[in-house]
């Protein structure tokens, strides 16, 4: 066994990532990579000192503590109206995005969600989808699968009682103001890969002026689940992804 | 710089705005205040500055939350059923200490009510009709010219206090046209706006700026526990009880009966001051202009000495229960209010004639 006599850094921390402020999760919660890979990105792209983020209510919050730039935190649901507003009043000056749930971006904020994507505001969202309500105790949110049982639906979402979920990025692709709409998972090193790509292809969509750009990562909650951080990772490839499939669905460089 | 205008009390907002540099204007339709929007967007965006109509009042709201955020001076106009819908966000604007101006041309409630003049959001504009204990200051004119100036002094205290404030003005007072002298007033210096965000590239100590409507639900270095921010919002509510109360009063001195009001029913007491003057009954008036803080000690004082107190309100008695809490007890106050109207349709009005009926009936 050969001795390792020299130990070299492949890749250092981002410098606004506050690796303590993983904290603010729940043990097996996906937010901080992707809050690391979002620092990645930025940085990559030099736009940290430019950029601000908005911050909406529930687990999402806690990016305001990840990230380390300029934050404002908003009503429940109402990110994408201050983000249009912080974007108008600068004169395009920053980059704006907002770090939302799906309950926040698709339940109680789905008129400021879709409007901005109908407008093509020139904001990204960065929707984490963990399939329920996180910090109240897991309830049934918009993106619940059809079946999957949460304090509100304790018997499994009936089709016929609550309705199809919310394919968000599907739908923003519709919609003419949307430059980019993309769905990633965090479950693998590859897909970590991919999901930065489209992180970065959103961002670089609002920098070129081009509409808005919406990416939406699905993130597992272990303790809402009832299942252990690996045992989550199984359901995301077993029953979230094909309900929920990756992928780009809408990259444009100019709109209609 | 002054400019002589003949507008109603709705464009007078716009020009007040102006005056105070207002940097946007975010607002969604409905009447009796569509002239505002109108307004600023014809006006506005000629001029470099942001018009936006929004999807909602929420949304007009909200997007006041960001771009006051940025530290740019920001507005909304709105009537009753919207003045509802932005409660939540003007409680959340307090928590985070954004400062914003919020124009309610109040009309008839409840429900979609009517569109026409009425005096019937007054609880929720000085009570802070939204979610936790809070404060706005309110601002109410009387006229266009008053408008044109309450305007800009929200603007101040807004950025002053880092506060949302209030302009409660009403259908008659937005309609009605009268001459204007747009210009702009002086109200002093102001801090700088250091803790908006802009970037860390533009925060002069490189330092990131963090603007939550959860102050006190977890420390921060400004307010590490929740009490330290009640602590803090008391603090600056005592401040501006006693720094900002503004109230008019007019031949106060010998009267036995004082009426007391705001916005449009203010102008009729005025008149029916003059006619009750002429027939020699020792009547005075109070005018609000600011409504919170309001002025209890000026009531509480006339009260002690005897007089008796007549409040004149367009609604079924919201105002008169602050005149109650300043009497103590110790004087009569009597209420006209709604059911005084001329007319039993939502086109009706207080008179001063009938203003003028009651103080017989009391004197």
């Amino acid at each position: 066994m050969s001795e390792i006599t020299e130990r070299k850094l492949v890749r250092d921390w981002p410098k606004l990532f506050q690796r303590l402020g993983i904290l603010v999760a729940c043990p097996g919660c996906q937010y901080g990579i992707a809050a690391r890979l979002f620092c990645e990105s930025i940085e990559e792209m030099s736009i940290e000192g430019k950029t601000v983020g908005v911050a909406g209510i529930g687990c999402s919050s806690g990016a305001m503590v990840l990230i380390e730039t300029d934050w404002l935190q908003t009503a429940h649901g109402r990110a994408c109206d201050a983000a249009t507003a912080i974007k108008r009043v600068s004169r395009g000056r920053l980059i704006v995005f907002t770090w939302q749930g799906d309950g926040d971006a698709l339940a109680i904020g789905t008129e400021s969600t879709v409007h901005a994507a109908v407008r093509g505001e020139r904001i990204t969202v960065i929707m984490i989808n963990n399939g329920n309500f996180g910090t109240t105790g897991g309830q049934m949110a918009p993106t619940t699968l059809i079946g999957q049982k949460t304090t509100t639906t304790p018997y499994g979402r009936d089709l016929k009682v609550e309705g199809y979920p919310f394919y968000a990025p599907e739908y923003m692709a519709a919609m003419k103001g949307v430059a980019y709409a993309a769905r990633g998972a965090l479950n693998t090193a590859a897909n970590c890969k991919r999901t930065k790509d489209h992180i970065k292809r959103a961002l670089q969509k609002q920098i070129d002026d081009v509409g808005f750009s919406y990416v939406e990562i699905l993130s597992a909650c272990p303790p809402d689940w009832h299942l252990t951080p690996l045992e989550c990772q199984e359901r995301i490839a077993k029953e979230v992804i094909p309900a929920f499939p990756l992928g780009e669905f809408k990259n444009v460089d100019c709109l209609e | 710089m002054s400019e002589k205008l003949f507008v109603i009390g709705n464009e007078a907002v716009g020009w007040g705005a102006l005056m105070a540099n207002c940097d946007a204007f975010f607002g969604y339709p409905i009447t009796p205040q569509n002239e505002i929007g109108e307004w600023f967007a014809r006006e506005y965006p000629v001029r470099g500055k942001i018009f936006f109509q929004t999807t909602s009042e929420t949304s007009a709201i909200n997007m006041l939350y960001g771009a006051a955020a940025c530290g740019a001076r920001v507005m909304t106009g709105t009537s009753s059923p919207g003045w509802a819908l932005m409660q939540e966000t003007m409680s959340h604007m307090v928590d985070a200490e954004l400062p914003a101006v919020i124009v309610l041309v109040q009309r008839g409630g409840p429900g979609q009510g009517t569109t026409r003049q009425a005096q019937m959001d007054y609880f929720t504009a000085t009570r802070g009709g939204g979610q936790g204990g809070y404060k706005n200051i309110v601002l109410c004119p009387a006229s266009v010219q008053g408008t044109h100036d309450l305007v800009q002094l929200a603007f101040f205290l807004a950025d002053k206090y880092r506060n949302p404030v209030v302009v409660l003005t009403d259908a008659v007072i937005g309609v009605t046209a009268e001459n204007l002298e747009v210009k702009r007033i002086d109200f002093g210096s102001l801090p700088a706006k250091d803790w908006a965000v802009r970037g860390l590239d533009n925060q002069p100590d490189g330092q990131r700026r963090l603007l939550t409507c959860s102050q006190g639900y977890g420390p921060t270095l400004t307010y590490p526990t929740f009490l330290s921010l009640l602590t803090a919002l008391d603090r600056k509510y005592e401040m501006i009880t006693e720094a900002e109360l503004r109230y008019e009063t007019h031949q106060v001195d010998d009267a036995e009966l004082i009426l007391v009001a705001y916005g449009y029913p203010s102008r009729v007491c005025h008149e029916a001051l003059e006619m009750a003057r002429d027939e020699e009954l020792k009547v005075g008036l109070i005018r609000l202009i600011t409504a919170w803080p309001f002025p209890y000690q000026v009531v509480r004082e006339k009260a002690q000495k005897g007089s008796k107190f007549l409040v004149v309100e367009d609604s079924l008695g919201q105002m008169v229960e602050d005149v109650k809490l300043g009497v103590e007890g110790k004087s009569e106050v009597y209420f006209l209010g709604t059911f005084a109207r001329h007319l039993p349709t939502e086109t009706g009005l207080i008179f001063p004639e009938r203003v003028v009926e009651e103080i017989r009936r009391i004197l």
